[in-house]
Order: C-alpha cells, then structure tokens, then sequence
C-alpha cells in the first residue's frame, strides 16, 4: 500500500546514503572520464589496426569465453554440491574453491606451475605419459582464466541455490522427475538470473586476468598474449597504445554488461513467493 | 604524450608495481634521499644503501626499486625522488628529454647478458648457437623491455634465429620461469643469476657476441635533498660502491 | 487400491510414530496442532522422507521399508502431492506446469500438452494457460496445482494444508470447490491441515496427530464426540480428564476424584463440558451435587454475555457461566472457589 506523498517529490531517498552512492558513481566513472581525456583518438585508428592488436583482441575474446564456459560446466555443479550436500569439510572445501579470488594472480600462476607445471604434481604427468604441456600454450591462458574466474560464478550460483526452496525440488520428484531431470528443467531454470549473473561477472573476470595468465602462461603473441599482457607491455615503450588498447577492451566489457544487465537483472525473482504464501 | 605518462603512474598504481611513494612521503626533512633505481640493482643498491649510512648516519635512504621504464614516468609526473638509476640509458635519455634531469647522467656500471639454465645444465647448453633448437624451451623478455632488446642483440650479433616461447614482461620473470623448470634456458643479465644462488647456473655468452648493458644514475631536477643526492651518487661512483656492485656480478664500464 | 502405513522417524525434536491405512476411494484428513509431524507423514509417503522403520505399502507394493532394504524414489511412486504454497514453476507457463510430470515421464510434447489443457479446461483454468502462474490468484494456483498432480494420474494425492496459503475471504469459496473437484478423483486422499473445518468438510475419515502420535481416528463425529486428547477437547470445547475408574470414581494422575456414574473400571476418559459446571464461593451444603472441587480463579474471559472461567487446582477446569452470574459473585483472578459438577453430567468412557 502506498501512502499519500505530497506530489512532485520524490521517493524519500535518506540524503547520506544518496551522497554516499554518488561518490562511489564518481570514483567509478572518473577514471573512465579521464581515459578518454587522455586519448590520442587522431592515432587510435593507427594502432587499432595493428595485426598484433588484433591478435591479442581475438585470443582474449576466446580464451576468456572458454574460461566462463569451463566455469559454467563444473562451476554450477560445484556450486550446487556446495549448497544443496551437507559433508564434512563443506566449509573448508567452499574456502578452498575461492580461494583464487583473494590469492595474488601471480602466485595464482605459480601454484598453477605447482600444479600443471612441467615439474609440476600432475603436469609432469600429464607431459610424459599424453605429451600434453599447459605452460605457454593458449589452453595454458583458459586454464589461469578459469582458475581465477570461476570462484565468481561458484559464489554467485551457490547464493542462488541456496535462497532457492528446495520443496520446488521435491515437488517435480512427484511429478515424475528424476534428480537430472529435476536439475535441468526446474533447479537451472529458476536460477536462471543467478546463471546468467555469475556467467558474466566470470567472463569480465577472465577477459581483465592478467597475473596468473602472464606467469603461467607467458606472453607470446598468437598463443599467450592477451589484450591486458599487450596493453602492460605497451605501457613500456608506447603509453598512448596502451590507452587505446585499454580502451578497446574496455568498451566490449562495458557493452557486455550493460547489454546484458537489460536483458536478465531488471527482472523480479523467480520461483519465490508463488501464488500467495 | 605528457599527460599519457601521468596517467601511466596510476595505471602501473593499479598493476600492483611496487611504489615508494608511500616511503617518500617525509622526503622534504632533510637527511633523507629517495633513489629510484632499476629492479635489477634491488641487492646491490639495498647493500650500498646501508653502507652509505654508516658513512652518513644523519642521512636516511629511501628506496623504490621498479622497472626503469615505470620509475622514469612517476619521475617525469612528480613523484619525489633525489636520484634515478636506470638500467639502460633509453630510459635515462626520457629523463633528460623532459629537462627532469638536475645533473649529467653517469654511467655507473654495466651488466653482461647470460644464458640461465637450471642448477647442473641438464640440457648441456654451452652457447647462443645451442638455443636455435626446437626441442628447448626459451623463454627471454618482451622487445618492449630492455633485456628483451639485449636478448635479440644477442642473437642477432650470434646469427642464430631463436624461437622463445614467452617474451617475458621483465627479466626476473625469465628467471623464474627457468628455475621453476618450467623453461629450459633464457637471457637474463649476470646479476640475476648470481642472485637467483642456487636455483640457476650461468652459461657465459662470449664476449664477442654479448651486449654490454649500460646503468646511468642522476640525480633529478626535483630533487627534495639535492646535497644527499649528490652524496649518494658519489658514494655509488666510489671504490666502495663499485666493489659491492662487483660482488653481484655488475662489471665496472 | 489400499494404503497402509507405518512410519517410525526422528527428525529434529520430532519423534514420529504413525499407523494408518486408507480404503480404495476415501480421503483421510491428519489434523492437528502445528509441528505435529502431519507434513513429514505426507513427505514419507511421497518418498520426499525416507523411514527409520516401518513400512509404506501403495496397492499392495512395498514403496519404503528399511527392514527388508526397499526404497522406491519419489519419481517412481506414481503418488501426487499438492503442496502448501502450491509450488508452481514460475519459470514456465500454466500449461507446461501441468504438462511437466507427463513431459518427464518421456509423453510425447504434444500429447502432454493435450492432456495438460484437457486439465486445465476441467478445473476452469484453460484460459490461463498460456500465462505464468504468478498471476492467478490463490485459488486457481490451488486449481492449477491439483491439475498438475492429477495429471500424471496417480495412484494416491496428498494435499498438504491446500487453504492455508489463502485469506480468510476466499477460503470458504475454494473450499468448496476444492470439494468438487476432489469428488472426481476415485484414488486414495490424504490430507494434512490444521483446520478442523477442512477436515470436517472434505475428510471421510479424521486421524488427530498430537507430538508425533496418533491419537484419534475415525468419523469427524466420533472423533468429537468422545475427544481423546487435549487437542479435540480444545476444539469441542470441552474439558477432558484422563485417570483410572475404580469403585465408581476416577482418580486423575494429578490427585483429583471424580465421581461419575456408570463407569467400568480401568483407564478412562471424562468430559465435563464447561456449561455443566457452577461456581460457588463455599461448599454447597446438602446438595445433591456429588463433585466439589476447591480452586482458584486463573483467569477470566468475557464472550458476550458469556463468561469463561479458567479454575486452577488439583483439578484444572473451564467453566462457562453468565454475566449475571459472574457480577453476583464479583470474581477476581486470585479468588478462592469451589467448582460443582452432578456425577450425571459427567460423560465417561474406557481410553
């Protein structure tokens, strides 16, 4: 029920909150403002049109849409063990799974050398008995990507879950459905935005990776070097290419988000609260 | 071209580059001198640092170690330093081309290209000529640093023709990567080697085909402690700061 | 077509106890107070709570006994739930809902959909079909949920407190209408509610849950008639006393007697109604009146020109007078009182 307001004013918003949010709108946007400020624009088509640029946009778009697609796959399974399965150590295996978001990227990279290295626990392994080296190869880039990228969708997917009734579950077990079923066409769907949400924030995550894919990947144009790799090491010679390069991947990103915001967020949550409750 | 380098020291801020700036902020009491110096002389000059103490004890040195390129542009945009030593003299060269230069720049010592392999050589590498193999994996630094620039010299004054598997972003991530095992040689600098102990082994690169890669110091226009600065860079220039600058491998030009 | 059940669980506080059998056709309604353990005898039915012991047997197949190592999922019992809150997929249309079960039991897509209109058109829904089911209201989410479960044709519906969810205003219209639609469906029903009005109009038969224990079954009028828990004495309105009948009296566990007539000796119940018994301040002196209990006043209600009096003593009772009453004896909580009752007004029987 609406109360009666004094027409023409707004929705009462408390006035340091709102002073509050529009310095966070500043801090965000300022940089961006001065980005473009400092962009040589009567050059930019000049260094867009270098073949290397190209590359390096072309592998980042790739590497990081197979990084969400690997976050998706075993991320959202992940997620649903996390919130749906009671075990012991559940909580140090959620620990574990995200830990990636707080490590350093670089000692990210290095513990991934640890890992799927050539001296590494199984990529010594994985070398000498299927010939498969992870290190400086593209699917080396996807690896650090994912590493880093999925913790985001494993997070955003397991709050969905978990805010989730489970009744909505059991419910389609009497209708029939077997747990798979239950889990493709009632458990996924309703979390839809959740999928969506974390889908997104992983891939923005694995597009901007920098640290891990750098060191355990390395930087060869072609195989390794993504946009950021190419933009850090424009900064050494030549910083008006690295701005414009910035700029580039900036703008997808921002496009992606703001495209898909539109599409999925605005939406009021599903499955909660049907019918009257 | 001026304003992008400003900007560059707030993106090389969020790059996680390490920054003195935090240090330098009590740069305007005097006794103290802030040397910006290349990564590659983070052992020696810390070393030189205290010593140089020991002869001034009123004076506090201050140091932000980072790569040449990084140091030049917070320079140029005003962050508070005495001295820079730059690890090539094209870095220097964009020092003095912004007039952010308070005296003649000095080339105060030099480093050797060297081929690092893992402890023992297991590859049995013995020069340039044994990279141009496919079945090593070599990694060396990006074009865009100065190693990288030594590295191809390199190569080029060998007449071979080297396939790398990563152009690193600096010379101490060559290192890494060879001593974690994960490549099989690179070209880094002497020093590096020497400071890597035990991890890594040189391989000489003769010098017919080597580089000789020049440090230049100055001190800057700006300088909070001209006088400390100027003590600082003879200190560096002087039979004890040379020798402790040998001890890591540098080489007096 | 017959349903017996089982159930020995512990879940939580809840320890859970419960035997009953269905008949081919009947709906059995579970009523009691909340927490009572009536929904968890629904989800072990529906094989959504497995049992620690016991057995739950659907047309002579054994759907759940741990004993013998027999667990038959949910997906395989052909048993249809209509849950509270009714839990309709707000992520697919009305129709898909209905047509879900059919959909995951491998029904041809156009077929299901046939079925599930036909479904709808029954239950006067069909012109929601295409919509989300956020937008019908309580009633026909209640339509659209029993569509769904009948659906897939089962061989036992469960319905789970189905007019809770709705206010006050319309739960006598889709009560009625839930009665109808029930009507057409000749399987086995059970239903869970707290409202002994559902019960009453929609249930065959009534099993009273209390803690975990059955402790009633049987018609709605036999069950009232002769209340057998604190609970049914609540809703009758009566007070119930529990004891042993010896030499023409009952001695309850609390230390108070009870003469009544014609009693059988041995464990019995007694129900005092409230109307039955007069307050006095003393002692009737040469009365006929057998029982005298002292007491004090607990606490006093006023509805309408009624009153009740809560009595507290060895024996607590509620007793209902009037007005007129009351302000003569001018009683205040705290008062001392004796509480009469005739042996003859007094109902008893064998527990």
């Amino acid at each position: 029920m609406t109360r009666a307001r004094p027409r023409g004013r707004r929705v009462g918003l408390p006035v340091p909150v709102l002073v509050l949010a529009c310095v966070a709108i500043v801090f965000f946007a300022l940089p961006l403002v001065g980005l473009l400020w400092r962009t040589p624009w009567a050059d930019a088509w000049t260094y867009l049109a270098d073949d290397d640029v190209l590359t390096a946009l072309r592998l980042s778009l790739v590497c990081s849409l197979w990084a969400t697609a690997l976050s998706l796959v075993f991320g959202v399974p992940l997620a649903w063990l996390l919130a749906r399965v009671e075990f012991a150590g559940r909580g140090i295996v959620r620990a574990l799974c995200t830990l990636s978001m707080v490590l350093p990227p670089v000692v990210g990279g290095v513990a991934l050398f640890a890992a799927l290295g050539r001296r590494g626990l199984v990529g010594e392994y994985l070398d000498r008995w299927f010939g498969i080296t992870l290190p400086f190869t593209t699917a080396g880039v996807v690896v650090a990507q994912t590493f880093v990228a999925m913790p985001f969708l494993v997070i955003t997917v397991e709050s969905a879950l978990r805010q989730l009734d489970t009744r909505f579950d059991d419910a389609s077990r009497t209708l029939g459905a077997t747990r798979w079923y239950t889990f493709r066409r009632v458990t996924l769907p309703a979390i839809r935005p959740a999928l969506v949400a974390g889908a997104v924030l992983s891939w923005a995550r694995a597009l901007g990776e920098f640290g891990a894919t750098i060191t355990f990947a390395g930087n060869f144009p072609g195989t390794t070097q993504t946009m950021p790799l190419a933009v850090y090491l424009s900064l050494e010679t030549n910083t008006d290419e690295a701005i414009v390069l910035a700029l580039v991947l900036i703008t997808i990103s921002f496009a992606v988000l703001i495209g898909l915001r539109d599409h999925w967020f605005g939406r009021p949550d599903r499955l909660q609260g049907t019918a009257t409750a | 071209m001026r304003r992008a380098r400003r900007l560059t020291i707030a993106l090389i801020a969020v790059l996680g580059v390490a920054s003195a700036a935090c240090g330098g902020g009590d740069t305007e009491s005097a006794g103290t001198v802030t040397v910006f110096a290349a990564a590659s002389l983070t052992d020696a000059f810390t070393e030189i640092g205290d010593a140089f103490t020991v002869e001034h004890p009123d004076t506090t040195v201050v140091f932000n170690f980072s790569g040449s390129s990084a140091l030049v542009t917070q320079i140029v945009e005003g962050a508070p330093a005495d001295v820079f030593a730059s690890a090539d003299p094209s870095n220097m060269t964009k020092l003095t081309d912004a007039d952010a230069n308070a005296t003649e720049p000095v080339v105060f010592t030099t480093n050797l290209a060297a081929i690092v392999v893992a402890p023992g050589n297991p590859t049995g590498i013995t020069g340039v000529a044994d990279l141009a193999t496919d079945d090593l994996i070599v990694v060396q630094c990006a074009p865009e640093v100065p190693c990288g620039r030594y590295a191809a010299q390199v190569f080029e004054n060998a007449g071979v023709s080297v396939s790398p598997k990563s152009l690193e972003e600096n010379v101490k991530a060559v290192v890494t990567k060879v001593t974690l095992g994960e490549a099989d040689a690179g070209i880094v600098y002497v020093t590096d080697v020497i400071a890597a102990g035990a991890d890594a082994e040189a391989v000489e690169i003769p010098a017919a085909v080597n580089v000789v890669a020049e440090y230049p110091i100055a001190v800057t226009a700006g300088a909070p402690n001209p006088d400390a600065a100027g003590a600082f860079v003879d200190f560096v220039l002087s039979d004890r700061g040379q020798t402790i600058l040998t001890s890591y491998g540098f080489v007096e030009p | 077509m017959t349903l017996t059940a089982d159930i020995a669980l512990t879940l939580g506080t809840l320890d859970l106890r419960v035997d009953i059998e269905v008949a081919p056709g009947e709906l059995l309604a579970l009523l009691g107070p909340n927490g009572a353990g009536k929904s968890t005898v629904l989800r072990c039915l529906a094989g959504l709570a497995p049992l620690r012991e016991g057995s739950v047997v659907i047309d002579g197949e054994v759907v759940d006994d741990p004993a013998a190592d027999v667990f038959v999922e949910p997906e395989h019992r052909q048993v249809g739930v209509v849950f509270q809150n009714y839990l309709l997929f707000d992520h697919m249309s009305v129709l898909e809902n209905v047509a879900f079960g059919l959909r995951a039991r491998r029904t041809p897509r156009a077929d299901a959909r046939r079925i599930a209109y036909d479904w709808l058109d029954r239950v006067g829904l069909a012109e929601y079909a295409g919509q989300r089911p956020r937008v019908l209201s309580g009633g026909q989410a209640q339509r659209a949920a029993l569509a769904r479960a009948l659906a897939t044709n089962p061989r036992l519906l469960l319905l789970d407190e189905p007019l809770a969810a709705l206010d006050a205003g319309t739960r006598g219209a889709v009560r009625r209408d839930l009665r109808q639609h029930l009507a057409t469906f000749d399987g086995m029903r059970v239903l869970v509610t707290h409202d002994p009005v559902d019960a009453y109009a929609l249930a065959d038969r009534v099993a009273i849950l209390d803690a975990g224990r059955l402790v009633q079954v049987g018609t709605f009028a036999e069950v009232t008639a002769h209340p057998r828990s604190r609970y049914v004495a609540d809703l009758v309105g009566v007070n119930l006393v529990s004891g042993v009948v010896a030499d023409g009296a009952l001695m309850t566990p609390g230390g108070a007697t009870v003469v009544i007539a014609d009693a059988l000796p041995g464990p019995a119940f007694a129900v005092i109604r409230p109307t039955s018994i007069t307050i006095d301040r003393h002692s009737p002196v040469g009365s006929s009146v057998r029982n005298t209990w002292p007491g004090v006043v607990a606490d006093v209600d006023r509805l309408g020109d009624r009153v009740r009096v809560g009595i507290d003593g060895a024996l607590p009772l509620t007793a209902e007078i009037t007005v007129a009453a009351l302000e003569s004896l001018a009683l205040r909580p705290g008062d001392n009182v004796v509480a009469a009752v005739k042996a003859t007004d007094i109902e008893c029987y064998p527990a």
